[in-house]
């Protein structure tokens, strides 16, 4: 049923936009492309694969990431409000793209791609600073020390970011708007990566969803019957932290989406992650997919940052969502 | 055959030191009480065995020390019941309880599934639980939650029981119950227990051997009935503790007519 909702969804953003694309039409030229028939000549089919698909794609894919590691991570720290940032790897991404952005650094013919790599490259720093840090103060990995470190290196790295955008201040525009997240320049490179990471760190996350139902349950019970608890945590976090990495490199900071998703399919699917996960991976593609739909439609032609109508969106209907299901209940 | 041998078992906080030098073994068939008073250390031991503590000393399973067990393989064999729970998803009872299957298929593919839920439904009927299987473990009393993770213990099926305060918020009915379903648990040949407990009646009446402590330090170990002499008990609690057990249960014993004495 996600999956389905999942598809009809891609349809309908491709379709819908500055210019309305009619369903068949965009149809025939998705399926020509696919197959590599002869193109109509019609201006929608730039139009269409050139701009919409690989933004939908990207879209999609970065929804799915997103949620799918929000709901790990609320499960594997026990934590409602943990998501996939908590850990502070999304932040030092955040600090790889600006430096890129403040100190003009590209790779030659490839525009986007200076952010993008410096982006990665910092979030794979951070990830074993933040990881041999946790090491060092406590053997075990705790869950609150993880928390800790997380907060810690997130608002330290946020010192540093405040720092460069007082000294570069002809980049703030372009600071602030990667900041919001954004997924102007999404290209078919970019959503292969992303389904390249999405595959490989998703495929480790869901095959520990037994793992993640005794951690939400408690950490000492996990350790009780048998679960290895150290060494779960540290292929998760890894799993975790290297997704998010390569979606923030991609697509900047989106906000609420891993943290609100899993908490919208747990009021549907229950909190047993063998079908949270894969449940939030569908609803966050489709929440995404729509929040950035609204970006684009609402004040077109000016384009609002998806973070924004994310956050908007995320917390408006996230308030409905458990208001209805609290009454329900009670 | 012993099947727990704890030998020099030491934790310490900084300079704080939890447990000093406890050692004791377990039997096949014995049921070890641990008592002492507040903070004489008793959840510690319980933590060491589960590997939730750091400690120094050596703890040996069936002659092998438990750091070199993987730790399904661990689970298997001696299981452990916490002294307090607290869930934080809507998880169902079923699902909880299901995961004390887990050590028998680490892997996403291994396992026997009839066999799992052929131990799920005797466990859930065991501890009394089989109605609330499907409900939320967010909307159970604190007993109705104790007996969901004792069963969560009996589906994991392990040789040794390691029980803290198995009757933690569990009424009369229940304690009595629990303290009876694990004494027939007993019974099978190969198996044995090891409580923390603090009603010293229910730890009297049960236990095969005991170990007292007060403040990390053994005061006395053994047969049930050499520990709980009123020497060691007045030493650790630093109180007559056989007078105030008499006290308490003057109060209910009964009249040549049959009714009951009112208080005094």
């Amino acid at each position: 049923m996600f999956s389905l909702a999942t598809v009809a969804t891609v349809f309908l953003c491709v379709c819908v936009g500055s210019v309305n694309l009619p369903l068949n039409e965009t149809l025939r030229v998705i399926w020509n492309a696919i197959w590599g028939l002869p193109q109509p000549e019609s201006m929608s089919v730039p139009i269409i694969l050139s701009v919409r698909l690989p933004r939908v794609l990207c879209v999609a894919l970065s929804g799915a990431a997103l949620s799918i590691c929000g709901g790990a991570m609320q499960g594997l720290l026990k934590n409602p409000l943990a998501d996939g940032s908590t850990l502070g790897v999304s932040s030092g991404a955040s600090l790889g793209a600006v430096i890129a952005i403040a100190f003009g650094i590209t790779l030659p013919n490839v525009p986007f791609a200076g952010t993008v790599v410096m982006a990665m490259a910092f979030a794979f720093l951070s990830l074993l600073i933040i990881l041999s840090l946790a090491y060092k103060i406590d053997y075990s990995l705790s869950t609150n020390t993880i928390i800790l470190i997380g907060v810690i290196y997130s608002m330290f790295v946020s010192s540093i970011l405040s720092l460069i955008i007082t000294f570069a201040s002809d980049h703030v525009k372009n600071i602030t708007f990667w900041t919001m997240g954004s997924l102007l320049g999404a290209s078919y490179q970019n959503a292969l990566l992303l389904l390249v990471a999405l595959t490989i760190c998703g495929a480790v996350i869901l095959r520990h969803t037994r793992e993640l139902n005794a951690f939400a349950i408690s950490e000492d019970n996990a350790r009780h019957i048998g679960v290895p608890v150290r060494r779960v945590k540290l292929v998760l976090l890894i799993a975790v932290s290297a997704l998010i990495g390569v979606c923030v490199s991609i697509g900047g900071t989106i906000g609420f989406v891993g943290l609100v998703t899993p908490h919208m399919v747990r009021m549907i699917v229950g909190p047993n992650h063998q079908r949270l996960l894969p449940a939030s991976l569908f609803g966050g593609a489709i929440f995404l997919m729509l929040a950035d739909l609204v970006a684009r439609i609402l004040l077109n032609p000016v384009e609002l940052p998806i973070g924004v109508v994310t956050s908007f969106i995320g917390a408006i209907l996230f308030v409905v969502i458990f208001y209805r299901s609290r009454r329900v209940r009670t | 055959m012993t099947l727990l041998d704890v030998k020099n078992l030491t934790v310490r906080y900084g300079a704080l030191t939890i447990l000093d030098d406890v050692n004791f073994s377990l039997n096949e068939g014995q049921w070890l009480m641990i008592v002492g008073p507040n903070g004489a250390g008793k959840s510690t031991i319980v933590n060491a065995i589960s590997q939730g503590v750091p400690y120094t000393g050596e703890i040996r399973y069936l002659d092998r020390d438990v750091k070199r067990y993987r730790s399904h393989e661990l689970a298997r064999n001696i299981g452990v019941l916490s002294q307090s729970h607290f869930v934080g998803y809507a998880f169902t009872v079923g699902s909880v309880v299901r995961l004390g299957r887990y050590a028998y298929a680490p892997g996403v593919f291994s396992g026997n599934r009839e066999e799992d839920e052929r131990m799920v439904e005797q466990a859930l009927e065991l501890t009394g639980m089989t109605r609330f299987a499907d409900q939320s473990v967010l909307t159970l009393s604190g007993g109705e939650l104790q007996r969901t993770f004792l069963a969560q213990l009996f589906a994991q099926n392990p040789r040794v029981l390691i029980l803290d305060e198995p009757t933690n918020h569990l009424d009369l009915v229940y304690q009595k119950q629990t303290f009876e379903l694990i004494r027939s648990w007993l019974k099978t040949p190969g198996r044995a227990v090891i409580s923390v407990v603090h009603d010293l009646s229910l730890a009297r009446a049960y236990g095969t051997h005991a170990l007292l402590l007060d403040k990390g330090e053994t005061v006395s170990r053994g047969a049930a009935a050499d520990v709980f002499t009123p020497e060691h008990l007045n030493k650790a609690y630093e109180m007559d503790v056989s007078a105030w057990m008499r006290t308490m249960l003057g109060q209910w014993t009964a009249r040549r007519d049959g009714t009951e004495t009112e208080n005094e």
